[in-house]
């Protein structure tokens, strides 16, 4: 009779809660691949620890799927008429995970003296600010040089993360031994790292959105094979797998699962492009019309459905079409073999041997490299697949000694931030291989990027930019292959984990588990 | 000469030994294309000159060749390791920190295929001919034929994710925060797969091994001698034939016991088992020079330490050796 009792009441209760009601409490399990290098947000950005650090340190701002800004650390904000001002009001009774209060000093310190230092990527908005002022404790303002149209997009917890003043002033920030306990202000907590194992994440009981976060802890997992991977994941060892953990052909058989869901969402602000860089400077890729015919000769729909299962979408230019100012006015490359042995004609090609370095990150893109190189001998042109690891790869794009390499980069949400880094002149620089690796030079359409990232008005800004896309497409600089899609997987009864453009790197601050 | 005349010569020889390798990983690993800062920087998609010059000049990339190998080479000459700029943490600490589970892992496959290739092998020799003989060396061919990494997958796919008997990777259940017994419970489960696929292939190598040595060593004549003595099978098995069979599988064991820390990188990556062999691994895919020539320099420790003490078990099974020397 008691427990008749006690089921109906239960379907009661279950049938009177609302739908959404979000539970607080349990454990989310997250696969991190590979294991990140270290914590220090500040210090590190690659991509797992983005993932993991995402939870422990904040940005001013977060961005929704479209990339709006959103409320973070600072709760609203002012961009002046001219665009030379932009004044963050932060929240109020924020701390640090040690106790000491989060203020505008550590705003200052952060963007001013920090990650000047140690952020290469964020050094270069960084170049158009002229001051950072605290203008009370709460209050902060960055006054620029120029008006710099994409600057509301760099605060992003892994483009400018805060970091603790108290702690770092004055030390040597790669030295300091704080970097192995990191202190930020999010909704979770360093805990543990074992090594070669997993991370631990606790529930920061003191954060100051309240209600915030639902979960009580966070393992990030560390396992090293694709294939075990797909197997955690399968077994419930792991609740989520983030875009990328494993191979696409596992994705669909994974999905079919029972409590399965997968998003494609959480990606816009990062909004992979995929490319293959072709030396512009000597061999049969110098010639505008043999870059032409490799465009025309790649069945690059086929490669999508084929290779990464269907996943993603074709570009047709340099700017992903999830990145603010795209524009598809630009001339399309279908899959046109006839056109492209007419080109190769045209241009006298000697049927010299074309080198392909493959980004080495596992089965898909060796696959993909083979499929670029079918299409091509298709219409006689022969490829030969390099092959290196990711340091030899490294190396060799770096020191320009190939003539076709697979690559993909990141947008940032503004082709100022992402895009145009890889086309201008000014950034042709041997030792890196994050920007005109291609030795791409148009001073023109230089001058068009400069003025494109300087206006202060989205309308002049879009103009500029289909200008841009328009001509850049023509001259095939680089053969744009996929705008990448990395699916995320998880259990069905974990909602809200993918809420923003940057997805899992900041979802566990508002998923919450259905039991 | 004594034994202990013995160890004090080759100890001797071994430390020069090692100083000669450790030379040649510096030499043969700054040759490898690729370096640690542009690696480093790559992973943060994005770099320039500024900050490669930073983690060059950190890493100490920046000084002359010769230099960085005086550094390097001094520094082992007096146990340090150097540090590994990028997991900051010195070198000893992240080998010590993966040491235990490695040695866990290789030390339980070690036993397990000396153990069983050893009794299954003796077990068919004393059936040649019979069906159990035939059964068993085609199994011993199987294991030996298969790859240990397919093996991998399917044990995890058969006992992990069909039947869930048993955990498929990892070192200990996560955050379950097991003490005492329940933990070292805990701990061998999940060593089961991983110490069984590592070890079956050095088990079918020590079954063929020992089986065809017993069989060899059974027809010399102090055998039949024994046998006219009128001894027991049992007897003669084991105190005259398997003793003198055994001198072969002990030069094998000690090639094995030399690869206990750096053998098991695909047994360790397929079961996420937190090792050397990944540290190792992973420290190359990042040019991580001063772990992964931590690595090699304590494998080749390992390697010689084994050496000696395969050559002293050689003297304790067969004391002729030792009187001969």
């Amino acid at each position: 009779m008691n427990s008749l009792k006690a089921t109906t009441f239960l379907i009661a209760a279950a049938l009177a809660a609302p739908l959404a009601a979000q539970q607080a409490g349990g454990r989310l399990d997250i696969v991190v691949q590979p294991e990140p290098p270290g914590l220090m947000l500040g210090l590190v950005q690659n991509g797992p620890t983005q993932l993991v650090a995402g939870d422990i340190y904040e940005g001013l701002l977060r961005y929704d799927t479209d990339l709006n800004p959103m409320p973070g650390l600072a709760e609203s904000w002012e961009v002046a008429e001219d665009g030379l001002t932009y004044t963050f009001k932060l929240h109020e009774g924020v701390t640090w995970h040690d106790g000491e209060p989060f203020t505008a000093e550590d705003v200052v310190f952060s963007a001013g003296t920090f990650l000047p230092e140690t952020h290469a990527r964020l050094r270069a908005s960084l170049a158009y600010v002229d001051t950072i002022t605290a203008l009370d404790p709460l209050t902060v303002e960055f006054k620029l040089k120029e008006p710099f149209g994409p600057f509301i997009s760099v605060f992003e917890s892994g483009t400018m993360p805060m970091v603790p003043k108290h702690i770092y002033e004055g030390t040597d920030f790669a030295a300091n031994e704080a970097n192995n306990t990191p202190i930020g202000t999010g909704p979770f907590k360093f805990d543990e790292w074992v090594k070669g194992s997993y991370i631990h994440l606790v529930k920061n009981e003191d954060y100051y959105v309240d209600g915030l976060p639902y979960l009580d802890e966070v393992y990030y997992r560390v396992i090293p094979d694709a294939a075990s991977r797909a197997v955690a994941f399968e077994t419930g060892e792991v609740d989520v797998l983030p875009g990328g953990s494993v191979e696409n052909w596992d994705v669909a058989r994974l999905t079919e699962m029972e409590n399965v869901c997968s998003t494609g969402k959480g990606w816009e602000f990062f909004a992979p492009h995929a490319w293959m860089w072709l030396n512009n400077r000597e061999g049969p890729t110098s010639d505008v019309r043999f870059r032409q015919a490799i465009m025309y000769a790649m069945d690059r729909e086929f490669m999508r459905d084929v290779v990464w299962n269907g996943l993603g979408k074709v570009p047709t230019g340099p700017v992903s079409s999830a990145t603010n100012f795209y524009s598809d006015d630009v001339t399309i490359y279908d899959h046109d073999p006839d056109k492209a042995k007419a080109l190769l004609e045209e241009m006298g090609y000697d049927g010299s041997t074309i080198r392909l370095l493959p980004l080495p990150y596992g089965e898909t893109w060796q696959r993909w490299a083979e499929a670029v190189r079918q299409n091509l001998s298709e219409v006689g042109i022969n490829v030969e697949i390099d092959s290196t690891d990711v340091a030899g790869w490294n190396e060799k794009t770096s020191q320009w000694d190939y003539d076709m390499a697979f690559t993909y980069l990141y947008q940032y949400g503004d082709p100022a931030l992402g895009v145009s880094r890889n086309y201008t002149a000014d950034r042709i620089e041997k030792g890196s291989p994050w920007n005109n690796v291609e030795g791409y030079d148009n001073p023109e359409l230089d001058a068009k990027w400069f003025a494109a990232a300087t206006m202060t008005s989205a309308e002049e800004r879009q103009a500029a930019y289909d200008e841009i896309q328009k001509e850049i497409v023509d001259d095939v600089p680089v053969a744009w292959m996929l705008e990448l899609e990395f699916p995320t997987l998880y259990r069905c009864n974990v909602h809200d984990l993918v809420t923003t453009g940057i997805g899992v790197n900041d979802g566990p601050r508002n998923a919450w588990i259905e039991e | 000469m004594s034994v202990f005349a013995i160890i004090a010569a080759r100890l001797a020889k071994a430390a020069l030994t090692l100083l000669c390798i450790a030379v040649l990983n510096f030499c043969l690993l700054h040759a490898a294309p690729g370096d640690p800062a542009v690696v480093l920087a790559g992973e943060a998609g994005a770099a320039d000159e500024q900050m490669i010059e930073q983690l060059r000049e950190r890493f100490g990339l920046d000084q002359p060749f010769g230099v960085q190998l005086w550094k390097y080479v001094s520094g082992v000459a007096q146990l340090d390791l150097g540090y590994s700029f990028r997991q900051g943490a010195p070198v000893i600490e992240l080998i010590a920190d993966r040491l235990p589970a490695t040695l866990l892992l290789t030390g339980a496959a070690f036993v397990i295929s000396l153990v069983c290739g050893i009794a299954l092998g003796v077990a068919a020799a004393a059936r040649v001919g019979k069906p159990q003989d035939s059964l068993l060396t085609t199994f011993a061919l199987l294991f030996y034929a298969t790859p240990l990494y397919w093996a991998a997958l399917m044990a995890v796919l058969v006992f992990s994710v069909w039947l869930g008997w048993l955990p498929g990777f990892g070192y200990e259940t996560v955050g379950a925060g097991y003490t005492g017994m329940a933990r070292i419970i805990d701990i061998a489960q999940h060593l089961v797969l991983p110490a069984l696929t590592l070890g079956l292939f050095f088990m079918a190598v020590y079954m063929r091994m020992t089986r065809a040595s017993m069989l060899e060593v059974s027809t010399a004549d102090f055998v039949k001698t024994a046998r006219a003595k009128g001894l027991s099978d049992a007897v003669i098995r084991r105190r005259h034939i398997l003793r003198n069979a055994i001198l072969p599988v002990v030069t094998l064991a000690g090639l094995q016991a030399g690869q206990l820390i750096g053998g098991a990188v695909l047994t360790e990556t397929v079961f996420a088992w937190p090792g050397i062999g990944r540290l190792m691994f992973e420290s190359l895919a990042a040019r991580d020079y001063n772990t992964i020539l931590g690595v090699f320099l304590v494998s080749a420790a390992m390697v010689i330490a084994f050496n000696i003490v395969t050559d002293i078990v050689y003297r304790l099974v067969d004391p002729r050796i030792g009187a001969r020397a």
